[in-house]
């Protein structure tokens, strides 16, 4: 099993510096000099010449490539063009907005997710089970920004329950993160009652019923326990939706977490602070999976025994 | 797409490989199957026929030029004469909405085609070749997929600029990954079959093979992918184009409607929610017939 784990991270590590690799080009095939850009129509030749210079965009690609690499990898993502500060101060100081509504938007789409998958694969085929998997359906099929906007129209605008934005107290996290977990909700809820009605026609269950255990008992310590293991695996994935989820909720509800630096970025065009941020968001994601690699293996007895 | 999802049509996508050998359902039958056992997907395929005639006859459905603005009557609330109110120019928001169908319904077709002809021309390949053409291919795919799919989409949009064409591309770029995966693993699967075999002794070309024999067989795979892509690349188009990264006007998207809609959303709230309302029935139909059209497909469901 250690093997498999050392195995999954070397392929992390490769796929990180592939990941480093393509944000990397992209953002040099932007046409024109972004130091013009980012200094307007009216900058005088020299200074651009000693600017281009000084961030060593003036070098061949490959040296600036392994030059950006290096730094990285000491920390140094670069100085952003449009705020003047360093990308990293930036990315730690939005990271724990991001985080909070993250974690926020996971803690509801899973309590929500679970428990809905529970009732309706308790209730296969009758009321309670088409209604919720209808809504899930629902849950999947709505844009995340127009949740988002509902939310903030009905509870924050017309009732004034809840803050319309900003991140002063908890309660301006609950509209976002409602809004960012519906998606989540809705799979998450999904996956929970195909495992779970997988699991439920295995042989032990039966086995389990016959020696005189009651339906919860089934159902919580035999049942779901098992069929949490793919649930737990979508979950650490899922980071990655919540992710890209995040841009637009924290856009429509004004958090300044990463997502709202990489709008910044890219209206300012920002290159160092664009790569940054998208450097940070996608090894969360590779972590992520890795870690639902490692968990997987470590919870199933079957992959855990193997070895 | 999401992770459960990606999942359940691999597994599927391998079970129809392992069971072609013996009697194959013919593809009209399967259809047939699926009218008969899923009243939602039959609603939803014909809701889907419904929006794209929609689409084309715009021109002759509604009275209202889709740009001509009218400032008399901005932003007034739905009417008789306005069946779904004006917007901040005063056009007829009905108008709007029908021909942002158009470009909405391409952006969810055209990006998906292309990324399943690109996904499945390299997944083929890395499957069928197999040594270093794999590796390269598959480590390309790992490294998009590594992406959250809007951030990846951020990205390209920015470095190639705004506009329909650069959509297509960005969409292409961000959805060929899951493809090439599914095709790979199942020309792993094919690739060792007694009629490809069979194939390669009587001295059928690589290429011929890989269209004829294998490809083909992972069309109805690739018509479920298609279903389930399309209401991906609209959501991500919308997505975009609500943050301005995405169409440009005067072009209309669904989700360009609702970027603008949005400063109004607290005096026209329906310049916000009417596209959005299209965009979720799109979105819902085209999922309920691509579950319809797994479920067919999946050899499992049968037995039961």
């Amino acid at each position: 099993m250690k093997q498999k784990i050392a195995q999954r991270s070397v392929q992390a590590v490769i796929v990180l510096i592939g990941v480093v690799l393509l944000t990397f080009v992209m953002l040099r095939i932007v046409p024109g000099n972004p130091i013009e850009t980012m200094m307007g129509e009216h900058a005088d030749a020299a200074t651009v010449a000693r600017m281009t210079a000084e961030m060593g965009l003036d070098q061949p690609l490959h040296r600036q490539f392994f030059r950006y690499l290096f730094s990285v990898v000491r920390g140094d993502f670069g100085t952003s063009y449009s705020l003047g500060k360093p990308v990293s101060l930036l990315i730690q100081s939005a990271f724990g907005n991001t985080l909070k509504l993250a974690l926020f938007a996971a803690l509801f789409a899973w309590t929500l997710g679970i428990t809905c998958g529970l009732i309706c694969a308790v209730s296969k085929n009758r009321l309670p089970d088409r209604l919720f998997m209808g809504f899930s359906l629902l849950g999947i099929s709505l844009p995340v920004f127009m949740a988002a906007m509902f939310l903030q129209y009905i509870f924050a605008f017309k009732l004034h329950w809840l803050p319309i934005s900003g991140t002063d107290s908890w309660k301006c996290f609950i509209l976002p993160a409602i809004a960012l977990g519906w998606n989540s909700a809705g799979q998450v809820a999904q996956m929970t009652r195909t495992a779970l009605l997988e699991t439920l026609a295995e042989d032990y269950i039966e086995t389990a019923r016959a020696k005189g255990l009651g339906n919860a008992g089934v159902l919580l310590s035999h049942a779901l326990r098992n069929a949490m293991l793919p649930v737990l695996t979508m979950m650490t994935i899922q980071f990655s939706s919540l992710l890209s989820g995040a841009v637009i909720t924290e856009t429509v509800f004004s958090i300044n977490g990463i997502g709202r630096l990489m709008v910044q970025a890219i209206s300012g065009r920002d290159i160092p602070l664009l790569q940054g941020t998208s450097l940070l968001a996608t090894s969360v994601v590779i972590l992520g999976s890795l870690l639902a690699d490692c968990l997987y293996s470590v919870l199933d007895p079957r992959i855990r025994e193997e070895s | 797409m999401p992770g459960g999802k990606q999942k359940q049509i691999e597994q599927a996508a391998d079970l129809r490989v392992q069971s072609q050998i013996g009697e194959e359902e013919r593809f009209r039958d399967l259809m047939r199957r699926m009218a008969r056992e899923n009243k939602t997907a039959v609603f939803s395929f014909f809701l889907i026929i419904l929006m794209t005639l929609a689409a084309i006859l715009a021109p002759n459905l509604t009275p209202y030029d889709e740009n001509s603005m009218d400032l008399m009557h901005r932003l007034s609330p739905p009417s008789a004469e306005h069946l779904l109110g004006t917007d901040e120019g005063g056009r007829d928001e009905l108008t709007r909405l029908l021909y942002g169908a158009r470009v909405s319904l391409l952006i969810g077709v055209v990006p998906t085609l292309l990324s399943l002809i690109l996904g499945s021309a390299l997944g083929v390949l890395a499957g069928y070749r197999g040594g270093i053409t794999d590796v390269i291919i598959m480590r390309a795919a790992d490294v998009t997929l590594a992406f959250p799919s809007m951030l990846l989409a951020m990205v390209i949009m920015y470095s190639l600029g705004g506009g329909l064409v650069n959509v297509f591309l960005t969409l292409t770029l961000v959805n060929w990954a899951n493809v090439a995966r599914v095709v790979r693993s199942q020309t792993l699967k094919l690739k060792n079959s007694e009629f490809v075999e069979a194939a390669r002794i009587i001295g059928v070309s690589e290429g011929k093979i890989m269209r004829r024999h294998i490809l083909s067989n992972c069309l109805p795979t690739l018509l479920v992918l298609f279903t389930l892509n399309v209401p991906e690349s609209i959501l991500t188009e919308s997505s975009l184009s609500f943050l301005g990264l995405g169409i440009q006007p005067p072009n209309a998207s669904w989700g360009l409607m609702i970027n603008t809609g949005r400063q109004y959303l607290y005096n026209a709230p329906w310049l916000c929610f009417v596209p959005g309302a299209a965009i979720m029935l799109v979105v819902l139909a085209f999922n309920f017939l691509g579950n319809g059209l797994l479920d067919v497909l999946d050899p499992r469901q049968k037995k039961q």
